[in-house]
């Protein structure tokens, strides 16, 4: 893949092509969806954070002529407790079962315990009553320091802490340790000419997708099953459903709606083994939504946080050695991204002593779901503040400091790998040579930087093309479209075919309609799907030179193809691709290109984000003032998708920094369960996030694709922390910097 | 007992049946089958529902259906005309303005009211009047150069109408 | 869901005949963006709504040399457009301008926002500032209560079973009269008020503040006037003691609590800083005064 090539549609700003629908309210998302003699499905919830269940009678509602089907967990077949894999969370089927209608305890407030079906959404809601049950509530456990403390009240009382040095002996809520390290870290210390150390917290937040749940289900007895949601991964909502309720996968087809944002919230399910079980009993179709209340209080959100780091450096800024411990809350079940948080924490600085220690902690909260680059926010944003903080210490330049131990290509990883060609340094450099980063600072403003790493994965994309007689066609693929994605693989598809992107429609297909895909996440649509694509337009290409050949009467290794031309090499022949097609039928049939991958080689992407802020000192309120975000993709396919997903992951970041955290009262209720006091940023709260787009190829992809989609939130919490610490000349550990602690900060200066 | 509630649409007559507690949006989502209005709350903090009830921009989840009577409602499906698109969202399209596009119908509307209002908004103007329209996907910049390049296009009377 | 009956009565005395003669709980629907979300909550109450807007008068705003008659149910889109309302008491109209979104303005009123009676109301501090008087009317026939004594409590006020709020009168502000009303809100809009303050200022020709009244609001259960505030700036120049001991004054007399949305420490020492704030800003408006 040559740097020098030059495209023709790649990189251009086309129209997607699912935007007229989107504009116009046509386009169909979960809630839009009704079936003929479809009736409603609704939820009874714990009113409970943590409690035994010790009877649940669902006989007055079986009774009611107003209710048409009744689900608690005794309708999932038996549940064996093999791991389901869910993106880079793994989760058992049992507690994934336990967490869609609880078993004997409820863990949290709002956990689904059963559900009813009636005629109307009303109906549904009010038969809830119908339901009775006797819980013995128990004392929740709301934070990390009180889950691991020594009395502490266990969620699980089999649960064994996995990963310890030596085995455990008692149970306990913490599920899972684990270790990485690289080098001497001992060492590393003692060489060190300065320490930072400090200790850091971030609240429990969530994705905060404008789109609650929502699914419509039908049950058929003689033929595939039929759901259609909004989904990240609708073959992985079949794969869940099927073990859930042992069935076959052929029995299950599932739809993916238009989808109301994710950001890794919707790749698990919720309420469709629910709905597919009262559709089952009622014999009719069940549609069931979710409040927005209910999102909050039981979808899962990201892990709330807890790290300690130290850094110890030479004063001329060579990092020496870094460390920490890192403590993530799962909610209630086990299955935080402790994971990817350790692996990511120290990957932007090529150190020679790292030691990661990491742990999964079960709390009275929902059970955690991923978020965007999952455990890597709450990780590095304690990494880059401790970073910042040397920085600072040693009188260096932030950026300098990054420079002089920037990761790069052969760099060796704490999880395995050595680094390939990467954009660390690009990045930086463009940070440094940026409008924003050489501009004057105002009274009361403060500026950060930080920096961010994500791995981005390939994995499985499965794909047709499909030409019409006319030239036009279709491109089948499988991923939920999330963020404008069709629009990306329309245009791959144009530059290997040689035609107009507009002629090529690019579908979602069900799962019935197009082979197995991974589940739109983990920044791997363009880079895996995308190769997929490409590779089914390679194919439809050698097919398109075959079958000119056939027409020329020559071997097709004397054809050659290239814009949307094949030309005949021992001759002036010339045949476009519609007139290819426009003779199918003669010289073989119809022309359609597969491609079925198992994509590897996905390329990290960094980022670097500069974040201005400006903090009234009378009140602690904080305005972001310029934001600037710098990343790697590799190549744009799309320039303004790209920065879409910069500007979309600089703003969660944002939030997350300023303003949102999950409320709990002393008895684990989530006080703030709503848009109004949930505060995601307004249009009014920001200003333009200034995008650059730095293009460091991965050699993997045909066209040097990176997925961009996750690292993006990463950067932002430091570079606002750090602006805001740097406002108020007080250091800044914890997450949000909400008015109230800012203004705490202020206050306790003088 | 249902009410019987007689109203105007995009400037179409319509009549429904409604319970007397069905909100607006329940009743042109559920009873009118025009899913182009969005519910992203319930509680009238998302903009997602938004719509204009005679010329005002509201939330349809804080209106009943009952108080339709004898109004003149407009909703997304009124935006664009039988062969083309308002530049608004044309200027969405254009600008990249959607990612998931669950907030876009909200968007087109309120965008329109506020042009209807202030055909020569600043960027703050802008920001401001929208910021009851929440956006997860965006960070708002793509849609507020969009707004700002329909709000200076139908300024020099390029406007399809 | 709740069995609702609703009517939309077009005269006061047919909405006051439906309350009083009501064998449901009955309750009087203005703009609605905060009672259908609390309908919403109460599932199992069947009741009455009387939905006022289409009562001439009560949606009506007129302006005279007695000062402002306003028809609790114009919608704050409305109110907020009108310039001449605006010119002579703008922190009133700030205050309701405030209230949510547009969108939520495109329903909202002023008199659902105080009959409402939530501690963080944004109409009620600048109503008090403005020494705004209630119009009662129900079956006992009318009453004149001041603003201030109207809201009794957290979503409690005076009006008995039978009555509904019929107008509310702001008197004609003195010469070189101007308000303002400023909150703190985490975000830029949307939030609901962690504190408020309204302060209407009188200055004569010299700049010395010759009448002042002061309210705060979300930082008690109910908005309260603040005297101390007002007498600290009565007698100055609006110098930097007098708005000093003005916004003491202020968070001495704040008694808030600690929840979701600020702490009592922030609440308290924010109001203080509101007052001044909101105390300059009039002082200003009067300036600009021709």
């Amino acid at each position: 893949m040559s740097e020098a090539r030059a495209f023709k549609h790649i990189g251009q700003r086309t129209i997607r092509p699912d935007g007229f629908d989107k504009v116009t309210g046509k386009a169909n998302y979960g809630a839009d969806m009704s079936m003929p003699g479809m009736i409603w499905g609704a939820i009874l919830r714990s009113p409970h954070a943590h409690a035994n269940i010790l009877s649940l009678d669902t006989t007055r509602a079986e009774a009611s002529p107003d209710v048409l089907a009744v689900a608690t967990f005794q309708d999932f077949p038996s549940v064996n407790d093999a791991a389901a894999a869910a993106g880079t969370l793994k989760s058992s089927l049992m507690e994934t079962a336990e967490n869609i209608l609880a078993k004997n305890k409820v863990l949290y407030h709002g956990q689904a315990v059963a559900a009813v079906a009636a005629r109307t959404e009303a109906a549904a809601t009010a038969a809830l009553a119908l339901i009775d049950v006797e819980y013995e509530p128990l004392t929740p456990v709301l934070t990390i320091d009180a889950a691991i403390a020594d009395d502490a009240p266990l969620l699980h009382p089999t649960m064994m802490t996995q990963g310890l040095l030596e085995p455990a002996t008692e149970p306990s809520n913490i599920a899972a340790r684990m270790e990485l390290k690289k080098g001497d870290i001992e060492a590393g210390f003692a060489e060190a000419e300065v320490i930072v150390e400090r200790s850091y917290n971030t609240p429990t937040v969530h994705q905060g997708y404008i789109e609650p749940h929502a699914t419509v289900v039908r049950f058929d007895d003689n033929g595939p099953s039929t759901i259609w949601c909004p989904t990240q991964g609708h073959f992985d909502v079949r794969a869940r459903v099927a073990q859930l309720l042992n069935l076959e996968l052929g029995q299950l087809k599932v739809v993916a709606s238009e989808i109301g944002g994710g950001f890794g919230g919707k790749t698990t399910v919720y309420l469709e083994p629910v709905a597919l079980i009262l559709s089952k009993k009622s014999g009719r179709p069940v549609k069931m939504t979710m409040t927005r209340e209910d999102v909050f209080r039981a979808s899962g959100p990201a892990s709330a946080s807890q790290s300690t780091i130290k850094i110890g450096a030479k004063m001329d800024g060579t990092i020496t050695a870094m460390q920490a411990t890192l403590h993530y809350e799962a909610g209630a079940f086990s299955g935080s991204p402790m994971g990817p948080g350790c692996m990511t924490v120290f990957t932007p600085y090529d150190v020679e002593n790292l030691y990661v220690e990491g742990f999964d902690v079960v709390v009275n909260k929902p059970k955690v779901a991923a978020y965007r680059a999952p455990g890597a926010p709450q990780s590095e944003f304690a990494a880059e503040m401790a970073v910042n903080e040397l920085a600072a210490k040693i009188g260096m330049d932030p950026i300098d400091l990054r420079l002089k131990n920037a990761a790069k290509e052969g760099t060796q990883t704490i999880y395995g790998p050595k680094l390939k060609v990467v954009g660390l340094e690009a990045c930086l450099e463009a940070a440094k040579n940026s409008d924003h980063y050489r501009s004057s600072l105002g009274e009361h403003v403060g500026r950060g930087l930080a920096a961010g790493f994500w791995f981005n994965i390939g994995g499985q994309s499965s794909v047709i093309i499909n030409l019409n007689p006319d030239g036009t066609g279709t491109i089948l693929e499988g991923s939920p479209d999330i963020g404008g994605s069709r629009a990306s693989m329309q245009m791959m598809a144009a530059e290997v075919l040689g035609i107009a992107p507009g002629k090529l429609n690019p579908i979602v297909a069900d799962t019935e309609h197009v082979a197995y895909n991974q589940t739109t996440g983990g920044s791997r649509t363009t880079f895996a799907t995308g190769m997929a694509v490409i590779e089914a337009a390679e194919s439809v290409v050698d097919q398109l030179k075959s079958r000119a050949a056939a027409m020329w009467n020559v071997t097709a290794e004397q054809v050659e193809y290239s814009d949307g031309v094949a030309a005949n090499l021992a001759g002036e022949d010339r045949l476009s691709l519609a007139e290819i097609c426009a003779n199918a039928e003669k010289t073989g049939g119809q022309i359609s290109g597969t491609a079925n991958i198992n994509a590897r080689g996905a390329g990290p992407s960094f980022a670097v984000h500069i974040c201005d802020v400006k903090v009234d000192p009378d009140t602690g309120k904080t305005d972001v003032v310029r934001y600037t975000a710098i990343q790697d993709a590799g190549k744009a396919i799309h320039p303004s998708y790209v920065e879409g997903q910069f500007q979309g992951g600089a703003v969660q970041g944002i939030g997350w920094a300023l303003n949102e955290e999950y409320v709990y009262s002393a008895e684990g209720v989530m006080e703030n369960a709503g848009f109004l006091d949930y505060r995601i940023p307004l249009a009014s709260d920001l200003p333009p996030i200034e995008t650059i787009i730095v293009e460091v190829p991965n050699s993997f992809h045909p066209f040097g694709v990176r997925g961009v989609g996750e690292t993006g939130i990463v950067p932002p919490l430091a570079a606002v922390g750090t602006a805001v610490a740097e406002a108020i000349g007080m250091p800044v550990t914890s997450l949000p910097c909400s008015p109230p602690k800012v203004l705490e900060l202020l206050l306790s200066k003088s | 007992m249902k009410a019987h509630v007689s109203t105007t649409i995009n400037q179409e007559p319509v009549e429904f049946l409604c319970d007397p507690a069905e909100t607006l949006l329940k009743v042109l989502r559920d009873n009118l089958g025009m899913t182009g209005t969005k519910e992203g709350c319930g509680s009238g903090d998302c903009g997602a529902c938004s719509v204009m009830l005679d010329g005002e921009l509201v939330c349809a989840c804080l209106v009943l259906g009952v108080e339709a009577e004898g109004a003149r409602i407009e909703t997304v499906e009124g935006v664009a005309s039988a062969d083309h698109l308002h530049v608004i969202q044309e200027k969405f399209l254009e600008h990249a303005a959607l990612q998931c596009g669950i907030c876009t119908p909200g968007l087109i509307v309120a965008t329109k009211a506020l042009l209807a209002e202030n055909p020569n908004p600043t960027e703050a103007d802008a920001r401001y009047y929208l910021a009851g329209n929440l956006c997860r996907c965006t960070g708002y910049d793509k849609i507020i150069k969009a707004v700002m390049d329909a709000a200076e296009t139908m300024r020099q009377g390029e406007a399809h109408e | 869901m709740a069995a609702l009956t609703y009517h939309a009565p077009t005269t006061l005395d047919e909405a006051i005949s439906l309350i009083a003669n009501a064998s449901l709980p009955a309750k009087v629907m203005s703009g609605g963006t905060d009672l259908i979300i609390q309908m919403q909550r109460m599932l199992q109450t069947d009741r009455l709504i009387v939905d006022v807007k289409k009562i001439p008068e009560m949606t009506a705003a007129t302006l005279d040399e007695g000062g402002l008659k306003l028809g609790p149910a114009l919608c704050c889109a409305k109110l907020t457009r009108r310039q001449d309302i605006k010119a002579l008491y703008p922190g009133l109209v700030e205050a309701a301008y405030l209230i949510g979104s547009t969108q939520v303005q495109g329903r909202a009123s002023v008199g659902g926002n105080l009959c409402n009676a939530s501690p963080a109301a944004d109409t009620i501090p600048a109503l008090i500032a403005n020494g705004a008087i209630c119009l009662v009317e129900g079956t006992n026939g009318r009453r004149r209560v001041p603003v201030e004594a109207f809201v009794t409590g957290v979503g409690q006020n005076c009006l008995e079973p039978g009555e509904m709020l019929a107008s509310l009168e702001i008197p004609q502000p003195l010469p070189r009269t101007q308000d303002a009303y400023l909150r703190f809100i985490p975000r830029t809009e949307m939030d609901i008020a962690v504190a408020g303050a309204a302060v209407s200022l009188t200055l004569d020709e010299d700049g010395i503040c010759t009448a002042a009244k002061v309210a705060i609001g979300a930082v008690a259960p109910t908005a309260i006037v603040v005297p101390d505030a007002a007498t600290a700036l009565i007698g100055s120049r609006l110098d930097e003691t007098a708005l000093t001991a003005a916004a003491a004054a202020a968070s001495d007399a704040a008694n808030p609590i600690s929840d979701r949305r600020g702490t009592v420490a922030f609440r308290r020492h924010v109001v203080g800083v509101l007052t001044r704030r909101a105390a300059t800003l009039a002082a200003e408006r009067v300036g600009a005064l021709r």
